[in-house]
């Protein structure tokens, strides 16, 4: 069995569009030691001439699949390593994986609830992996997403967060489009702000479990929120992706 | 995101987590969640949490109360450097040695 920072081979068995700019990619991994919800993979692309690149994805599915992991990539237009698996990257194609990393940003349903998933943009995937996990396990636990993208078409995953929710199991998702909305819009419709937190947060009650993921600038915004709503820093994780995103 | 007066470098910080591969193949174990004391401020933080500079020739990792540097490391060939004089203490899991 690899450890997780030995580099193993995976295999491209699936890509699909997710939006515009954002495919998902399952990766067949016969040695993978399986993973918790939250953590991220690193994907590493080596040139002929030896140069190499890395970089960090989280991982979106939930951890009851075995021997496969998907992961959700944006296309940053100058990136590295993101435009290359989408314009070059073909099924079957193999890919250098490490993993699973990190505990920090982890959620299994034994940690218990409410809980509450702020994204923004590609944030959500690592809450995705949560929130999947979390219906796999048939789990009822409170639980409220609040999701920030730029406009209708750019939403990750709608169509599974509206089926989700739509189990009355106890998750409700809420989304707010900061750019654009389509006629008859009923979300919100401006950047993440303490009222609308506000709002998201209280029927979960002061004590949730918070998971923030998204552009550093709305992971800041939104933690600092939810600490002025008296909710205690150590319930409160963030994931920053760093200036890209919405 | 271009408020005046607003540090540029704050929109390139990104979590401890986020280097947590690099740090992985350092430390020969997962450490986002290990505990580590600032030396600066005192704060005991998990490196997760840590506030992390990776757009420069290495990582900075920051202290997220007082800001202050608490771990720094570059990879040269093949090591890696490592600067923790800001940590005070880092407490690491003692590991179950199995025959074998």
């Amino acid at each position: 069995m690899p450890r997780p920072i030995e580099w193993q081979l995976g295999t491209v068995t699936g890509i699909q569009t997710e939006t515009p700019t954002v495919r998902s990619f399952t990766l067949g991994l016969p040695e993978w030691l399986g993973h918790r919800a939250g953590q991220h993979v690193d994907i590493r692309l080596t040139a002929e001439d030896g140069y190499s690149v890395e970089r960090s994805y989280s991982i979106a599915s939930e951890p009851e699949l075995a021997g496969q992991l998907e992961i959700t990539v944006e296309r940053i237009p100058n990136g590295e390593v993101s435009p290359f698996l989408h314009d070059v990257v073909v099924e079957g194609d193999r890919l250098e994986v490490r993993g699973p990393i990190g505990g920090y940003f982890v959620w299994e349903t034994s940690l218990g609830g409410p809980l509450l998933l702020v994204a923004g943009g590609s944030g959500v995937v690592p809450l995705m992996a949560m929130l999947r996990h979390r219906a796999r396990a048939g789990a009822t636990i409170p639980t409220r997403l609040l999701f920030s993208s730029r406009g209708p078409d750019e939403i990750i995953y709608r169509d599974e967060l509206d089926r989700l929710a739509g189990h009355g199991d106890g998750l409700e998702v809420a989304y707010t489009l900061t750019r654009q909305q389509p006629p008859g819009w009923t979300g919100y419709s401006r950047r993440i702000d303490d009222r609308m937190l506000d709002e998201v947060l209280r029927p979960l009650g002061s004590g949730a479990r918070t998971y923030i993921c998204g552009p550093t600038a709305l992971v800041e915004t939104a933690a600092n929120a939810l600490l002025r709503l008296g909710l205690p820093a150590d319930r409160i994780r963030t994931e920053r992706f760093g200036p890209t995103g919405t | 995101m271009d408020e005046p007066g607003r540090d540029p470098a704050a929109d390139l910080m990104v979590d401890g987590n986020a280097v947590a591969g690099t740090l992985m193949g350092v430390f020969g174990e997962e450490v986002t969640t290990m505990p580590g004391q600032c030396a600066h401020c005192g704060t005991v933080n998990m490196i997760g949490g840590l506030h992390a500079y990776v757009r420069g020739p290495g990582i900075v990792l920051r202290c997220p109360v007082c800001h202050g540097v608490v771990i720094r490391a570059v990879e040269r060939g093949e090591a890696t450097y490592v600067d923790a004089q800001g940590m005070r203490y880092l407490r690491f899991r003692q590991t179950t040695v199995t025959g074998g």
